[in-house]
């Protein structure tokens, strides 16, 4: 990808012509460091202040895995799931049951399908709140942004903990639905938080939308262009925020998504700051799509009652299945041989793969815009090494 | 103006700070230790070994079919099955587990030795302050350090002890009206037959 | 989205490629086409280019390791029996090839169609492990070809930048093989103890003994 223009900063350094080998300085950024969103590590040439080269350097987290499910059954690896990324467990339990699900061809009854939609709309909102939360922490906010935006995450947890027993690792899809059903009052504790929301993003909005240091420090900066966005792969809000409208929800019409009406916020410029409040936007469309779903939640089993926990042998094939994670496409890539484990299990990970062009964005910027650029790609650790 | 923003953004935070004063969900600390927060019904931390009664050696409910040992995905869980029989609630004699030991260092809370269980012989705990200072043994419960009863079972989680228990007493139920029609129908059996030797 | 239309439009505008469908007996489907390692490039670009199709996004870039197995069948042979021709069923054993295969997932982001499934395979498992990166067609098969290396063992030719990613430069084996031993000294413990000590005090003296027969010219 070639840099031919070196975007000018607003606060004027004087450029060097032609650096000379002496005068560059590697910076490791290295695996502990506040800003990285877990242990990644980026080695930085500098030329002054400016970005010459940067490599991202992979597998501090690195678990494997992708071994340990071939000697796990298939429902032992649920909970593994949880664990990639490790903020939003609800998006990871699901796409793996969903491809599954397109393995072994199992049908999902439909109220197991609005309880996925709803919890897993909280958990976009939750991870959307978290990450303009610590986008704002990086940025030097010194914890104000991040707390309000935890405040709303903490109830969204405390229902979490409510229905699936664990804040983080819920554990909570099955093959064929999920795997609790809704304890009495649940429903009217998530209407009433879902409508508290909006007051949140309101208030969120007056701090910081045109707060002129976040313009500053974010238009312009690390920006995208569509068709680097389409051929690296890159999916999710960072895409859309490019312009990209691929929103998985509404090309796959997995789940039921058809049935409720949402919006696909798209930016046009593919800065930070278009990354920022396309997330935004995001939680002011799962509101919606969550207040839809609460609404029209039919009884009935949550589970498919053909599925036994135990003995699961799906027949030889394979299968990919994906959904619209918070963080981009999560995908499952599935071959089984017939034994109850699976021969070979593959997660897509958005985190690694909207990466790709880290280097691109930020070649030529300064040492603090690697930090801002980091965090409105939105990784997770987890799901980068895996 | 210059700056218009940042200051509508501080209003905001003034406007979060002298709310805290007056508005509960404004002041959302809590001064652990001395303040705790409501514990949730479903929470779930690790996993103990349910008995009924008074004696837990006596009445747990665990036959060593050594099924969570089987499913559990990190393997922590290790299960040595007795050489002889006890009798279990029902009177049945079934064995029992001479070593049950669950490694919670390695235990990930999954919940999947719960819900495999089919004698629900083992639920989860909500007792989160572990920790110990003997980094090689401490965390590893045996059977007597996992075994609770079933009144602490309730306590903890009030709703799905009592539909467990409801489900126990409905099976305990209905085998002793199996046990119960058996044995009318060999008292009549009897009946009928004649004593040997003895004309009718 | 018929694959055997797409399958005979690439065969019709790309030269001298064959292609293979690799039906999916599963019931998700997703059925792929096997191509050669001479024209996967071309076969690349034209399912990126032509107008009807248009998959300008590679989704996922995955490996699987087939290691070489044996299948025994049983096969009618006349045979002198006791003096006597007759036919006697007898077990004859062959050793499949094992192989390294890379499937590609594509999407097609202006259509909204998908996915098609493109496979390869390598020659065997140990020298003939070269296959055509398709980093050159679609970018984001540059972390997942390197994680398909570092884990694997494929090599791609014509990738940018080559190298493991999560595993460490010096790190010598493939994790993700079929065959893969791991280490057996260590434990989840930080610091090692008893057993696990003791092998690693071995392992560690032994890696002494071969760095100083190789610096002796052994």
């Amino acid at each position: 990808m070639s840099t031919a223009t070196l975007p000018t900063a607003h606060f004027d350094l004087e450029p060097m012509t032609g650096p000379s080998k002496e005068q560059l300085l590697e910076l490791s950024m290295g695996p502990q460091h506040p800003s990285t969103h877990g242990v990644f590590r980026m080695k930085v040439v500098l030329d002054g202040e400016r970005v010459v080269r940067l490599k991202p350097v992979f597998g501090y987290l690195h678990r494997n895995h992708e071994k340990i499910a071939e000697s796990e059954t298939y429902l032992g690896s649920m909970p593994y799931t949880d664990r990639l990324d490790y903020m939003c467990s609800i998006t990871n339990n699901w796409a793996y049951a969903l491809a599954v699900e397109k393995l072994a061809g199992i049908q999902v009854p439909e109220r197991a399908e609005y309880l996925r939609v709803i919890t897993g709309e909280l958990t976009r909102l939750q991870n959307h709140a978290c990450l303009i939360g610590f986008l704002m922490q990086d940025m030097g906010s010194s914890g104000t942004p991040l707390m309000y935006a935890f405040r709303e995450r903490e109830k969204i947890l405390d229902l979490f903990e409510a229905l699936t027993g664990a804040r983080m690792m819920c554990n909570y899809m099955r093959f064929g639905g999920c795997r609790v059903d809704l304890p009495d009052g649940w429903l009217d504790q998530a209407k009433k938080v879902v409508a508290d929301f909006p007051r949140f993003l309101d208030e969120y909005e007056q701090l910081l939308v045109s707060n002129e240091i976040l313009m500053e420090r974010t238009q312009d900066v690390g920006v995208l262009s569509r068709e680097l966005a389409v051929s690296a792969g890159i999916s999710g809000p960072m895409a859309r925020a490019s312009g990209v409208d691929y929103d998985i929800r509404k090309v796959d019409h997995y789940s039921i998504y058809d049935r409720f009406t949402f919006r696909v916020p798209l930016g046009s410029h593919g800065d930070v700051y278009d990354r920022f409040m396309v997330r935004l936007l995001e939680m002011r469309e799962s509101v919606s799509i969550l207040e839809q779903a609460m609404r029209a939640v039919p009884a009935g089993p949550i589970v498919d009652p053909k599925m036994k926990i135990r003995g699961f042998r799906p027949k030889p094939g394979e299968a990919y299945g994906r959904i619209e994670a918070p963080k981009g496409e999560l995908g499952f890539y599935l071959v089984s041989d017939g034994s109850p484990n699976p021969y070979r299990y593959r997660v897509r990970p958005p985190s690694l793969i909207n990466l790709t062009v880290l280097e691109d964005l930020c070649l030529g910027r300064n040492v603090a815009d690697i930090v801002a650029i980091l965090g409105s790609i939105d990784i997770v650790l987890g799901e980068v090494d895996r | 103006m210059v700056g218009e923003g940042i200051l509508k953004g501080m209003a905001e935070t003034a406007r979060n700070f002298f709310g805290s004063f007056v508005s509960k969900d404004r002041l959302t600390t809590v001064q652990y230790p001395e303040q705790r927060e409501l514990r949730i019904e479903a929470a779930r931390d690790f996993p103990f070994l349910v008995y009924d009664g008074a004696d837990w050696h006596q009445g747990m409910r665990c036959v060593a079919c050594q099924i969570c040992e089987k499913e559990c995905p990190p393997k922590c869980i290790f299960i040595e099955k007795s050489k002889d029989k006890k009798p279990d609630a029902n009177g049945k004699p079934q064995f029992y587990p001479a070593v049950f030991n669950i490694d919670i260092s390695v235990c990930m809370s999954c919940q999947i030795c719960v819900e495999v269980c089919p004698f629900d012989a083992i639920k989860m705990d909500v007792d989160y302050d572990l920790s110990t200072d003997d980094r090689f043994g401490g965390l590893l419960l045996n059977k007597q350090r996992l075994s609770k009863s079933n009144e602490y079972y309730r306590k903890i989680h009030p709703t799905e002890a009592s539909a467990v228990d409801a489900r126990l007493a409905g099976e305990r139920a209905r085998q002793e009206a199996k046990a119960k029609t058996a044995a009318e129908a060999r008292l009549t059996t009897t009946a009928v037959q004649p004593a040997s030797g003895e004309p009718r | 989205m018929n694959l055997e239309a797409i399958k005979s439009e690439i065969e019709a505008n790309v030269p001298g490629c064959r292609l293979e469908l690799v039906a999916n007996p599963s019931p998700s489907g997703q059925h792929s086409l096997r191509t050669g390692a001479e024209h996967a490039v071309a076969v690349a670009v034209y399912l990126r280019d032509a107008e009807d199709l248009r998959f300008d996004f590679c989704s996922n870039v995955t490996g699987i390791d087939w290691p070489s197995r044996e299948v025994s069948e049983k096969v009618k042979v006349r045979k002198l029996v006791d003096g006597v021709e007759q036919e006697v069923e007898e077990i004859r054993k062959t050793t499949l090839a094992g192989s390294l295969e890379v499937v590609y997932h594509l999407f097609s982001v202006e259509k909204k169609h998908g996915p098609i499934v493109l496979r390869m395979r390598t020659e065997d498992r140990d020298s003939g492990v070269h296959l055509p990166s398709l980093t050159p067609v679609w970018r984001s098969a540059e972390l997942q070809e390197r994680e398909v290396f570092d884990l694997f063992g494929v090599v791609f030719d014509g990738h940018p930048d080559l190298r493991r990613l999560l595993m460490w430069p010096s790190f010598t084996d493939h994790p993700m093989r079929r065959d893969y031993v791991g280490p057996d000294d260590y434990e989840y413990e930080p610091t090692a103890h008893d057993e696990v000590l003791r092998r690693a005090q071995q392992h560690r003296s032994e890696a002494d003994e071969t760095q100083l027969g190789e610096a002796e010219g052994r």
